[in-house]
This record gives structure tokens, sequence and C-alpha cells, in this order.
């Protein structure tokens, strides 16, 4: 988080714009919302020094429904634009809003590199383990029996563990939330943008239409039983033996974030010249 | 012998020979030495080894395109020489210099009816300690060309000043003894002296160029994946845009890069980046998202022979589709053509220019020819064209983003700005910037964003036009410089012929070309496609109000201006 001047009395509500959400009643991204709007508020930042970066998907209509300033971008591709961003704009807040289908299969190598890269950005995937907004088809995190009609009898494919890949990929602050939860997912979001460099919070969010089942969500999270390491093997061990309910921040790192020197040097145009002259 | 407004010279050898940089020490003596200058370079896939050949053209006015045949050609060896045959011709007054233990000079010498005299430069350069075949090479190419050892000596003592006294002075001994074994043989042509001139002069790549234009246009951000032959663009920028408060960032893919520019600007920081077609094949998408979003971004697109990987080594004007119609939706957008190394400065620059006064993506199609060839010009002059967007600061009204204003630019708030806040969105949207499927919403946005681009008063850059003959070439790119030196010889042989080359290719401009085509007679639409794109692109968009002919033909041979004028003097 870059070093802003304390607002005194931000309410959620400062943060919340005037649209009606597209989501279906029940979706769990009205609670990641919810949640959005209590960390702006708990942080004190001026709206307008926050941007919220998105790709395509349900999740990624989240930017117009904060007075934020926003980037509903094309699929994919949030946190690139939000790495363009963040580094000619070191003094804005910037939160990168994804889906599992957004970010982990058409966004996977930008997820990658965004982890390695480690930019001051807080990137934030709401899971419902489903491609929602196309009406039902699997994701990378969807269960290999899980039946769709384009999938009948399910992908048979195992699911990828991206809190396992943003760990080995470099990511400098790994925490899970559930939905459900929405002021211990605000507490958790407040330490992700307070920390220096790439933090990712996969955020457990059902899709009350087209995964019911997630329902039961609420019975299977938990509180992590073990606090927070800064231990990258410990960190790898837990996590992938974890059965993907546990909630809270799971790793911290120490990395220094990638931020490189901008405005810095400010020479006349005219001694660009030199390279050409004889 | 007569005195000859341009001479061509190429060196070839196997790779490690030092070819590339013989030509590049007499292309840095004889531009220090007045004459203007256009140097390529021709080389197989390999990274290092295989075969390298340095062609270069020398002349008393601007050098813009190759000559159809060379004056002089040296062989320092000729192991894989037959591979760029044809781009290298020989005829019957042509001096061919071959080493008799560098293998067989290829068809293309030998049939040429050239004149070929063996000097034996590798066993030369083994009788001088440290000494380099490509040094004796250089002697010869000064003493026929008309230069002093001590001339050809200034450059390089600069360039091996961190290798010793005995590097410099193996150097001087190998030029010394070339220029002794060149005594007494003749070159039919001699160059004419370069007429004085006081201006400044440059020597630099179309890529170079390129890039210092994007800086000087206020670009301060960079977004990079490397391809040929657009990667020069990108390594200058790195330390350029260092040294001027800006950032180059690595990224991990095309599509990554594009997306970078959009958020750089987005937040206020003019941006580019520099790819080649496989590249914007990758990056249309997201140039359709600065469309609809009007985030202002530059593109360059260095164009090489595709389809596919194609020939990325070799120069094509074949991205003219993809850059124009490439986008999804009704997406009118700016498409700009630099037409020389010097003007590719000039083009990029103005292209930011547009691009941010009208908020949306510019493509700029340079191609390979001119991206990485090296030219000896005059200082280009200054030109006032500073990227300035219309940025919003009063927030007294709730702020409308895409305001139905007149012109059809609207003011854009820069993340920071209290007041402000909007979300850029790909979707259709409202004036406030809110998604909407509403009809009267849709059609409002598509007119504002034609209407901005379309009512803009482009000016007289929009293309270059010379002469007033009854037939008319129509051109564009880097073939802009063979279709003028074509067109001054048809002038020789009694023809006038008007060129037409616009350097803005969209929005289209029908009534300036209308105006430039007043009185024609014929028309010859000259193109590097195998396809005739610019010529489609023509019909589809423009009034041609004169019978036409077409001549186009793929890379990767470089059109001639020979070509050309065979092509202008077969219509009279």
């Amino acid at each position: 988080m870059s070093s802003v001047t304390t607002r005194l009395a931000c309410k959620p509500g400062d943060y919340k714009s005037d649209l009606k959400p597209i989501w279906c009643p029940g979706c769990g991204d009205y609670h990641v919302l919810m949640s959005f709007t209590r960390a702006f508020a708990k942080l004190g930042l001026p709206p307008e020094q926050i941007t919220v970066v998105s790709g395509i998907g349900c999740s990624s209509r989240i930017p117009a429904y904060t007075s934020c300033y926003g980037f509903h971008g094309v699929h994919g591709r949030s946190l690139a634009l939000a790495a363009g961003l963040k580094v000619t704009r070191p003094d804005l807040t910037v939160v990168v809003a994804s889906g599992d289908g957004d970010g982990y299969s058409i966004g996977g190598n930008h997820f990658l590199h965004a982890c390695r890269r480690n930019i001051d950005m807080t990137y934030v995937v709401m899971d419902n383990r489903i491609y929602g907004m196309t009406k039902g088809q699997p994701s990378p995190t969807t269960e290999p029996e899980f039946d769709t009609a384009l999938t009948p009898g399910g992908t048979g494919v195992a699911p990828f563990h991206p809190l396992v890949v943003a760990l080995a990929s470099g990511a400098n602050f790994i925490a899970r939330c559930f939905s459900g939860q929405p002021n211990e997912t605000a507490d958790v979001l407040v330490e992700a943008i307070k920390h220096p460099g790439f933090s990712f919070v996969e955020i457990l969010s059902p899709c009350v239409t087209f995964r019911p089942d997630e329902q039961d969500w609420k019975e299977q999270v938990r509180p992590a039983p073990v606090a927070a390491t800064n231990d990258q093997g410990k960190a790898a061990r837990r996590l992938m033996t974890d059965d993907g309910f546990n909630l809270g921040i799971l790793y911290r790192g120490n990395r220094a974030p990638f931020q490189p020197a901008i405005g810095v040097s400010s020479i006349d145009l005219s001694e660009l010249e030199k390279d050409f002259e004889l | 012998m007569t005195a000859s407004p341009s001479i061509s010279i190429a060196i070839i050898g196997s790779g490690g020979s030092g070819a590339l940089t013989t030509v590049n020490f007499l292309l840095e003596v004889a531009s220090s030495a007045g004459w203007h200058g256009l140097f390529t370079r021709t080389l197989g896939p390999q990274i290092r080894g295989g075969e390298a050949a340095g062609l270069l053209r020398l002349a008393v006015h601007p050098v813009d395109c190759p000559p159809d045949q060379f004056d002089l050609i040296i062989g320092i060896d000729w192991l894989n020489a037959h591979r760029f045959g044809a781009e290298i011709k020989a005829g019957p007054k042509t001096l061919v210099i071959s080493d008799p233990r560098g293998g067989e000079p290829p068809p293309m010498v030998t049939q040429s009816g050239a004149h070929v005299v063996e000097i034996p430069m590798k066993e030369m350069a083994k009788s001088i300690s440290g000494g380099r075949p490509n040094m004796i090479a250089l002697g010869i190419a000064s003493r026929l060309l008309g230069f002093t050892v001590e001339q050809m000596l200034a450059p390089i003592a600069k360039q091996l000043s961190g290798k010793g006294a005995a590097a410099i002075e193996a150097s001087r001994a190998g030029i010394k003894a070339g220029f002794a074994a060149a005594a007494g043989i003749k070159l039919d042509v001699k160059l004419a002296a370069p007429s004085p001139s006081d201006a400044r002069r440059w020597l630099l790549s179309g890529n170079e160029a390129t890039a210092l234009g994007a800086i000087r246009g206020g670009v301060r951000f960079a977004a990079a994946y490397p391809i040929t032959p657009a990667t020069e663009i990108l390594e200058w920028l790195s330390p350029s845009l260092a040294k001027v408060g800006g950032i180059l960032l690595q990224a991990e893919d095309e599509l990554a890069a594009i997306n970078m520019i959009i958020g750089s600007s987005y937040g206020g920081t003019p941006a580019l980046t520099a790819t080649s077609g496989p590249g914007l094949s990758l990056m249309i998408e997201a140039i359709g998202l600065a469309t609809a979003s009007e985030i202002p971004i530059v593109v360059v697109d260095v164009m090489r022979g595709g389809p596919s990987t194609g020939i990325p080594t070799k120069s094509e004007q074949t991205d003219l589709n993809i850059a124009i119609y490439g986008l999804h939706g009704d997406a009118p957008h700016l498409v700009l053509a630099p037409q020389s190394v010097a003007d590719c400065l000039f083009t990029t620059q103005w292209a930011t220019y547009l691009a941010e006064a009208l908020q949306t993506p510019a493509i700029v199609l340079s191609d390979q020819f001119m991206g990485q060839a090296r030219a000896a010009i005059e200082r280009p002059a200054d030109v006032a064209f500073i990227g300035a967007r219309a940025v919003a600061t009063d927030m007294s009204s709730a702020y409308k983003r895409y305001a139905l204003a007149p012109g059809g630019v609207s003011a854009m708030a820069i993340p920071g700005t209290p007041g402000g806040q909007y979300t850029a969105d790909g979707l259709t949207h409202s004036e406030f910037g809110i998604p909407t499927s509403s009809a009267a919403d849709h059609l409002a946005q598509l007119d504002k964003r034609r209407d901005k681009l379309e009512r803009f008063n482009y000016g007289d850059h929009w293309a270059s036009i010379e002469g007033s003959g009854e037939l008319a070439l129509i051109t564009w790119g880097s073939l802009t410089g063979a279709a003028r030196e074509a067109v001054g010889r048809a002038a020789a042989d009694g023809v006038d012929v008007r060129v037409i080359a616009p350097r803005l290719l969209a929005p289209v401009q029908p009534e300036r070309l209308a105006a430039a085509l007043d009185g024609v007679k014929r028309i010859l639409v000259v193109e590097q496609t195998h396809s005739g794109q610019f010529h489609r692109y023509l019909r589809a968009h423009y009034d041609l109000p004169a019978p036409v002919r077409a001549f186009h033909r793929p890379g990767p041979l470089p059109i001639t201006a020979g070509e050309i004028h065979r092509a202008i003097m077969d219509w009279r």
C-alpha cells in the first residue's frame, strides 16, 4: 500500500457506487463487495486513490460497484493492465479482482508472472469453481466429476491448486477467505493491501445458481489451525496438504516489491540525440 | 569514368568475418564526409555463423531504397552466398573482388558478366599480427571509393579504443595492405562529391528513429516483448526512457504488453509497445478495448514476411489488412505509416500526438526494411507535435467520462483526481461509463468515436504528394523511396508522374485524395504484398477517377526503383 493521508470517519458506504449489481440473489460476490468497502473504510483511503481493475466474468463486474476508479478490461488480462498502471502510478492503491476462469484459465500465464514480478498490488480471486456468466462450464478449480453440458460426466481432469502456484511463483502474501464471513475477509484484505508486494487473496464465493452445492461451504470452512508463516517450505507443505477450506493468512513473505525508478531523471530530450550524432 | 550521384557496395562473408562491421565503418566515414547512405543487412536465421552480407548505398542525396544492382561486390568468402544471390544483383559494369581461397563466387556473379579480380584477403591477413580479412576488404573498398587509410582509421580507433593499441595497429596494417592491393584496379563509377551542408548529421536505424519519435511525442512508458524485427525499438527505449524519467517493463507475452500500456495510459502516462505481425495478432483484442474505453496508446508494428512466422528477417507490407480491419466490432482507430528511416521519427511522434489528442489507439506500420536499415541522414527538423490529452479537472457537476462533447473528444479523468472516479469499460457504456445495452447509448457512443476521428483536421501531413503528371503512382510505407527514385528516372525519360503516399491510412481521407488525383488519366498502385491489400483498400474507400493498374509482389526481396520504373514505362 502506498502512503496516504488517513481521512477520519470513512464509512463503507463511501466506497459503494449507486449501481445495482447484476449478480444473482444470494451470490457470494455481494459479500465480497461488502468486504471491499469495509476494508477500504478501515484503511481510510480516499476513493480516488484506489483503482480496482478486473477482467471478464461475474466477479469482474465489481469495479463499477465501488466508488473508486475502475477498469473493466478484457478477459484474463487484468493483472497486466494493473502492472502498467501501478509501475507508472506507484502513488495509487491497486486492487485487482478476478474469478477462477478469468484468473486461472485464460489469465493463468499473467498470474505466474504477476506473482514473480511482485509489484505492490492486491489480487483477489473470487473462486466459485464454475464459469457463471456463460452458464455453468468447468473452470480450472472445478472437481473432475462435476457434470456440465460442456463436459457430460465431468472433465476427468484434476483441479489445480492456485495457492500452491502462487507460492511457487513468488507471491509475497497468500490468504484464503470465505465470502460468507465479510468482516474476517475485510480484515484479511486490509492486511493484504498493507503488505508490500504482490498479495494474493482467494475468496471462496459460492455460485448459488450453477453450484448450489457450494452453500455447504459455510459448514466446511474453518480458521487455519496455525498462524501465517514466512517460511516458503513450511507454507508449501501446508498448502499442498490442506483441503481447500483453511481460512486466514497462510503465508507472509518478505521479498522487496518490484518498482522501477520513475520520474527520477529528467534530462533534456536533445541529450538523447547524442546516440545518433556523428 | 563518370561521376555518379550514388554508388552501391556489397560485402559478403561468413558469420564472424566482420563483413557487416566493415560496411558500417564505410557508412560512418562516408556520412562524416557529407554523403547520405543506407545500410541494410541480409543474413540467414542463424544467430552466429552462417553467411552475412552488408549492403551499402552511398549518394549525394537522401537514400531510401535499395539499388537495382551493385557497383562493387567484395566476397571475403562465398560459402553460402547463393542464399542471397537474388538480392545482390551484379551486371557487366560490376567489379567483384574475390578471395581465391573463399570458394567459388555464386552464379549470380559469374553469369552477370561482372569483372572479377582475385585478391587473397585471408592470406594477406595472416601475414599481419592480429590481422583480419575484413580490414583488408575495408582497405580495398577505401581505395576504390576514394577514401584514405587515415579517414577509415578514425571510427575504428574509436570502436577499438578498449582493445588496446595492438588491435588498432593490426587494423591499420590490414587497411593499408588492402589499400595497396587495390592499386591499379578500376571501378567503373566514381561517387560525385557531396554538396556542402552545415546540417548536423545523424546515423541511425528506422527502429531507433521510431523510438526517439515516441519519446518526443510524449511516451514515457513502454511494455516490451521481444520479436524480430521490432526489438531494437524496445532496446533503445529501455535506457532512453529511464533518462527522461520513464519506464520500460518487459512483459510475459504480447497480451500482457498491450494491456500494460493500456493500464499506464489510463493512469495518465502516454505509452507504447512495439511488435511485429505475430505479436500484433495477439494484441488486437486489447486494441479494441482501448478503442472502446478511449484510452490513447501507440502500437508500432514493424512488418515482416507473413502469414504466421513467415520470414522474420525480411520485409513485407502485408499487415495492412489486420491493422485496419483486424478489430472486431465497429472500432475506428488510427493507422499511420512512416515512409523512410527519417520519417519513422516524424510519423511515430505524430502518431503519439494524434493518439493523445483523439484518445484512441494508433497503429504505426513500419517495416523490416526501414526499421533495421541504418541511414546517414541530415538531422530531421523539430516538430511541435507533443501529445496532450484533454484532462478533466472541473468536477463541479457529475462527471461524464464519455460525454457527447462537440468534436467527440471528452475530457479524461486521471486516477487520483477527486470526483472523477469512473470505470473504464470495454462493455458498451453510457456517457457516465455505466454498462448498458441500450440502442441509443450504443449508437451515441459509436457516433462519438467515429466523429472524433473523422472530424479532426489532420492537415497536410496525411500524405506526401509530389509532381503533377497525368499518371499518379499511389504507394505507401517504405516503398515511397523506391517510388520517388523510379519517378525521377521516368522524368529523365520524359514521363511526368505524380507520387501520392498516404502517411495516414485510417481514418481514410477521400476528399484529400480526390484533390490529389485531380486531372490524372492513369493510376499505378505499388505495394509489397502478394494479394494486393493496398489496392483493395484504395478500391474500397476511395473514388479512383481513372483506370488503375496494380504492381505488387511479396517479399522477401525488396522492390527496387528499377522494377517500379519498368511498371511506369509499361503504362504510358
